[in-house]
């Protein structure tokens, strides 16, 4: 068990890992698959103080490791810290996301399935049903003891076109102890900077950055479906493939109504491990 | 210690060679037929390509920029599975073939890295944009038949 935390720990410090082609996404999925055999570790976090509230940071530390060309899994560990309050862990998410079309087309189909299991989350990677800002001045105390088991479907569309992604994220989420289907949306754009590579090694070219727009928010749910009482933010996007195979994301984010957060601000890091198992396998 | 062959005293022996005989023509018929399919299977995209990909003209033909850039980006993407010779490795096949030198043309590489081969384990590459796509390719195409030890 020491010599496999050893192993493990070694590859994510020392091992050679690949250089990163992440869109700059929070809550946006685009179509775009983890490489089979990859393991991409990700620390995705939020800050963002709702009125009459304690500020507040979210963070979702996340294993991406694509199984397949065609469908890959992640695991999430989630925590929330809120000023005048406490720290706490706030539950896992598991993943998957099957391409069921093997070939490039104009529009791409991706199902997503997940599990979650949380409590007084304020990662905030999805915003659903009437998600808003007064979920998050509840104490931790209160919101606690409420844990969610939740399921929840996504149908990701993607296209590609020119240097630009477009994607698109139609959210379902049911509470499998209870109560009506929730409904929400994501979508975002990006590009590189520059779409041809240099010739010349280089740190800051062009194209290891990627800039974009996002906009996510709720739909309501199955009983109350439609934009009454529902939270949706938007805001630009930035990623920039840093040396040492890490892709670093911001993104200032604005609740464009009452209803929501009135400023998000989001981070986040992410490092690629190439061949993760076999390397495991072989102790390198 | 030697170990004595059973006497055939009541056909038993050859009763039971003939399963064995028959179980073994069975599993060299499935070994032949899967280095068929594998054969078959290795190339195959090849003929999936369509007319209008297979003639795609490269951008960058020709150019050392293109080499030195499409270079960068391999390694950065392709080596792990591929070599950083482009020798290939175990399981993923060397891009210094025949196959891929002489029978594909730059639009059929690009081809196979918009769309991938994802039974086979190859992932799309269209998160790449195009240009960086042709670069590759023609980075790949640079490389000849020759493999990295002959060259020494």
């Amino acid at each position: 068990m020491i010599k496999t935390t050893v192993i493990i720990l070694s590859l994510l410090f020392t091992a050679s890992v690949t250089q990163a082609q992440e869109r700059p996404y929070f809550v946006t999925y685009s179509h775009e698959m983890e490489e089979p055999g990859n393991l991409e570790v990700e620390s995705f976090s939020v800050i963002g103080q709702p009125p009459a509230g304690n500020l507040f940071f979210g963070s979702t530390l996340e294993f991406e490791y694509g199984v397949k060309a065609w469908w890959t899994s992640e695991f999430y560990l989630d925590g929330q810290s809120t000023q005048n309050d406490s720290t706490i862990f706030t539950g896992f998410r598991w993943e998957n996301r099957i391409r069921p079309l093997l070939r490039e087309h104009v529009i791409n189909p991706v199902i997503y399935i997940e599990y979650e299991n949380i409590s007084a989350d304020k990662a905030l990677r999805e915003v659903v049903g009437h998600d808003g800002a007064a979920d998050l001045t509840t104490p931790n105390g209160e919101a606690r003891p409420d844990v969610e088991r939740e399921l929840e479907l996504k149908l990701i569309l993607g296209t590609n076109w020119r240097g630009w992604n477009f994607s698109e994220n139609f959210i379902n989420e049911k509470n499998l102890l209870g109560g009506p289907w929730e409904f929400g949306y994501a979508w975002a754009i990006s590009r590189p900077l520059a779409l041809a590579a240099s010739a010349r090694p280089c740190n800051f070219c062009r194209e290891k950055f990627q800039v974009g727009v996002e906009m996510y928010g709720g739909l309501g749910d199955a009983n109350s479906f439609g934009l009454h009482e529902t939270s949706h933010y938007i805001g630009p996007t930035i990623n920039w493939a840093a040396p040492g195979n890490v892709t670093l994301s911001f993104s200032p984010q604005f609740g464009v109504n009452d209803y929501s957060v009135p400023h998000l601000y989001r981070f986040g890091v992410s490092y690629e491990i190439d061949q993760f198992l076999s390397r495991l396998r072989k102790g390198e | 210690m030697k170990v004595r062959p059973m006497k055939n005293r009541s056909g038993l022996h050859s009763a039971m060679a003939k399963p064995a005989r028959s179980t073994f023509r069975g599993l060299a018929l499935l070994v032949g037929a899967a280095i068929c399919a594998f054969a078959a299977a290795d190339g195959a995209w090849l003929t999936k390509v369509p007319a209008k990909d297979h003639e795609r003209q490269n951008p960058y033909r020709g150019q050392d920029e293109a080499v030195a850039a499409g270079h960068r980006i391999f390694l950065d993407h392709c080596a792990q599975c591929h070599g950083e010779d482009a020798n290939g490795t175990k399981k993923k096949p060397p891009l210094r073939s025949e196959r891929v030198q002489q029978e594909a043309t730059d639009g059929d590489i690009h081809w196979l890295l918009v769309n991938g081969n994802m039974k086979k384990g190859m992932p799309s590459w269209a998160k790449l944009p195009d240009q960086q796509l042709w670069q590759v390719t023609t980075y790949v195409k640079s490389l000849g038949t020759q493999t990295a030890e002959s060259r020494h």
